[in-house]
């Protein structure tokens, strides 16, 4: 009975991956590879290919682009071994997922474990199919670390809710067909005056205008609220307990910020690379520049001990443990995210600090823009200082002085 | 501060009250927006030049006011301040300097006077990589009859869209020379290049320039490029103390009004000794900046090692000012509307210009024999 027992999961498993392959091999075009528009759950497609549109269509149907979450509510239903067997099938033929954006990495999540269960047939099947593009309501220009201080009201008008305020930073805002946002629906209670609310953006007195960023434009967009009318059923969870669930929310967030271990590895050339061809070699072969060179390595170094501290709190987390130097994660990856940014554009020279037009690569101009848009790594999500506190006050004990 | 005299003393305040009233950040802007190649406005220029500040470093008999190098300094980080975009460092400093050190009576008579009035906007060509090189010159100027024919492929050229006259680096039989050549000569193209800053760095290319015998700087030694380099380079970082001043103003400022749980953010302690620090960095680097100037008012032996500490630190506090004027301001200073990004691009510019910190700790190492 034992062999048995130890067999038949991964006979099962098996089963699971021939069934996955075949159904991916039906569905994925090998044309598609390489196609992924990483950005259109956020954007929309505005020319979607036929062929795109098909395998979008299919792995919604299928709820295989939320492989884990129930079937109930448009999910595939998989076990966690089943999804990463999918996972390696889909990498196995260079198939992309299709169904992404907020409502899924963000929401989705959130809502299966406060909404109430309307809620969740109403609102969680369009996000499995991808139909529905979601943003973010949060901060507001006087709420960004502080955001408990955030002002938008929203009031109780008897058979409907009233909004008023501003959100500032919601990506894809201008794209967006809903919003979850962070409401103040009691003023004389700080955390407990929160509510968190669902919304068409489509309703009368939504405006939205987008942010231009030091990169150039940007998928940000400043939310103005005027006389909103909101059904009384969209607000997720209790009647101020927003914030709890708003947090809850956020830890998806820095989940996908912090961009764990693939950071520095793989993909792309070093700095070393790079230094070589815009500096040149000395006679030994090492970068010309001894200085900089001595600055490569010590970066190179910090990334491999953030790669290991990443995968130390991945088996740590694994085996049950809550590690602490999860709480480093998010500050050391923007740092290190930054200086390499900075190496690069002292590296290329002039030709590092082009805007745009002739007399540059277009790796030239990203490194530029990336650069740029890096310095928003240590503002968002929490900035560095705010994470620095939780490291001192959560994890330290380091108590204020008064 | 360095000890003023009267006139330096009114010649700062003037170029403040000037580049506060007349030339704010706002303006700048507006120069950006327009995306003009050239760079800056021509009417604040000769607004500027109206003032006397073109002739800064130029003698009388040429139409200046001999001030010396500290006093345009003064100028170039009260105009930075409100990031004013002018060819005043490039012209009527660099290039200049070139003139002053190694042209002859008959080619100071030639273009001083013009360079002082702002009529003429002279443009020092060194450079043909991304990277400060001057010892990697491979532009070519030839004897031919009774002139020179100069062939060269110079990039990123402050001011090179608006100059009328190019002070190109070039070899010779002689070493590395210093050429004048009007821009309007014939086999002389520039081409825009669109940078960070949206002020000009042009590309230019020389391709068999014919010259007059009289076109080359002949006075200033063998080592006359690096005299007008290190000149150069201490405008460059004149202008880079105004940024970092500037920057550190702004920052102060808003930690002073902005608000977050329930507390001004000047009020935490951990921004506090952050601000503390930048203050410290801007105080040394003034220090060498100041000196830098000073000893080239002086005539002193040691500017080349001053120069190389001036801009090696101003490199060095830019850098970390640039970078926490944005993260101290948090998300508002990374959208296009605030004028703290504008401090962030031009500090990297002007970082790289004429040598970055490590070009300069390695020159330092080097002239003082480590």
């Amino acid at each position: 009975m034992a062999t048995t027992e130890m067999t038949r999961p991964d006979s099962t498993a098996e089963d699971f991956r021939a069934e996955a392959a075949a159904w991916l091999a039906d569905n994925f075009p090998q044309s598609l590879v390489g196609k992924e528009n990483l950005l259109a759950a956020v954007e929309g497609d505005s020319k979607p290919d036929p062929e795109a549109a098909a395998w979008k269509k299919a792995m919604g149907e299928k709820g295989w682009g939320t492989p884990t979450w129930p079937k109930a509510y448009g999910g595939g239903g998989l076990d966690a071994k089943q999804a990463r067997i999918l996972q390696e099938e889909m990498a196995r033929i260079n198939a992309w997922n299709p169904i992404g954006g907020m409502g899924v990495m963000m929401l989705g999540p959130t809502l299966l474990e406060f909404a109430s269960e309307e809620q969740k047939q109403r609102y969680i099947p369009p996000i499995c199919r991808g139909e529905i593009r979601w943003c973010q309501g949060y901060s507001e220009p006087g709420a960004g670390s502080d955001l408990a201080s955030l002002q938008t009201k929203c009031e109780d008008k008897g058979d409907h809710w009233l909004i008023n305020g501003q959100k500032t930073w919601t990506s894809g805002g201008q794209w967006a067909d809903w919003c979850f946002a962070l409401v103040r629906t009691d003023t004389t209670r700080k955390h407990e005056g929160i509510s968190f609310i669902l919304l068409d953006m489509k309703s009368p007195g939504v405006e939205v205008k987008p942010i231009r960023m030091i990169s150039g434009a940007s998928p940000f967009c400043e939310t103005f609220f005027t006389d909103v009318k909101v059904p009384k059923d969209q607000i997720v969870g209790e009647i101020g307990n927003g914030w709890t669930i708003g947090k809850r929310l956020l830890q998806h967030e820095r989940t996908n910020l912090s961009g764990g271990g693939r950071m520095g590895r793989g993909a792309g050339p070093t700095l070393a690379d790079i230094a070589k061809k815009y500096v040149g070699v000395d006679e030994q072969g090492r970068i010309a520049d001894a200085d900089l060179r001595g600055r490569i390595i010590k970066h190179d170094m910090e990334a491999r001990a953030f790669q290991a501290t990443a995968r130390r709190v991945t088996a740590e987390a694994k085996s049950g443990e809550v590690s602490l130097a999860s709480s480093i994660l998010k500050n050391v990856g923007a740092r290190i995210t930054q200086e390499r940014a900075e190496l690069t554009l002292e590296i290329m020279g002039m030709q590092g600090l082009g805007w745009e037009g002739e007399g540059f690569h277009p790796l030239e101009l990203g490194s530029t823009r990336g650069w740029l848009w890096g310095k928003a790594v240590s503002i968002y999500g929490g900035t560095t200082e705010i994470q620095n506190n939780v490291i001192a006050k959560r994890i330290l004990g380091m108590l204020d002085h008064q | 501060m360095a000890v003023l005299n009267e006139e330096q003393t009114m010649l700062r305040d003037m170029a403040r009250d000037w580049a506060r009233k007349e030339s704010p950040v706002k303006a700048y802007r507006k120069v950006r927006d327009t995306g003009a190649a050239i760079g800056f406005d021509p009417q604040a220029f000769a607004k500027m030049a109206e003032m006397g500040w073109t002739g800064v470093i130029i003698p009388e008999a040429y139409g200046g006011s001999d001030f010396g190098y500290l006093s345009l300094g003064l100028v170039l980080e009260e105009c930075a301040r409100t990031l004013t975009a002018s060819p005043l460092n490039a012209s009527s400093l660099a290039a200049t300097s070139a003139l002053l050190l190694g042209g002859s009576d008959e080619q100071k008579s030639a273009w001083l006077p013009g360079i002082a009035s702002g009529e003429t906007i002279a443009a020092l060509a060194v450079d043909e990589g991304p990277r400060h090189a001057p010892d990697l010159i491979k532009a070519r100027a030839e004897a031919s009859g009774d002139g020179w024919t100069l062939s060269a492929e110079k990039c990123f050229v402050a001011e090179g869209d608006a100059a009328n006259l190019l002070v190109v680096a070039a070899q010779y039989e002689g070493g590395v020379g210093l050429f004048l050549v009007p821009a309007e000569a014939s086999g002389v193209t520039v081409s825009t290049r669109k940078l960070i800053d949206f002020r000009s760095h042009a590309a230019i290319t020389l391709d068999q320039v014919s010259l007059p015998a009289h076109a080359r700087l002949e006075a200033g030694g063998d080592d006359l490029l690096d005299q007008v380099l290190d000149r150069a380079r201490a405008g460059v970082a004149a202008e880079m103390l105004g940024l970092a001043v500037q920057a550190f103003e702004d920052t102060l400022a808003y930690l002073k009004t902005r608000s977050q749980f329930g507390e001004i953010l000047s009020r935490f302690q951990a921004l506090q000794h952050r601000m503390a620090n930048l203050f410290t960095e801007i105080e040394l680097m003034r220090s060498v900046v100041e000196g830098a100037l000073e000893a080239i008012d002086a005539e002193r032996d040691d500017v080349p090692v001053r120069v190389a500490l001036a801009k090696a630190r101003a490199c060095q506090t830019l850098h970390l000012v640039s970078r926490e004027l944005i993260q101290l301001h948090g998300g508002i200073g990374m959208t296009d509307e605030h004028d703290a990004g504008f401090y962030l691009k031009r500090a990297r510019i002007l970082e790289a210009q004429y040598g970055n910190g490590a070009f300069h700790r390695e020159r330092f190492a080097r002239l003082n024999d480590y």
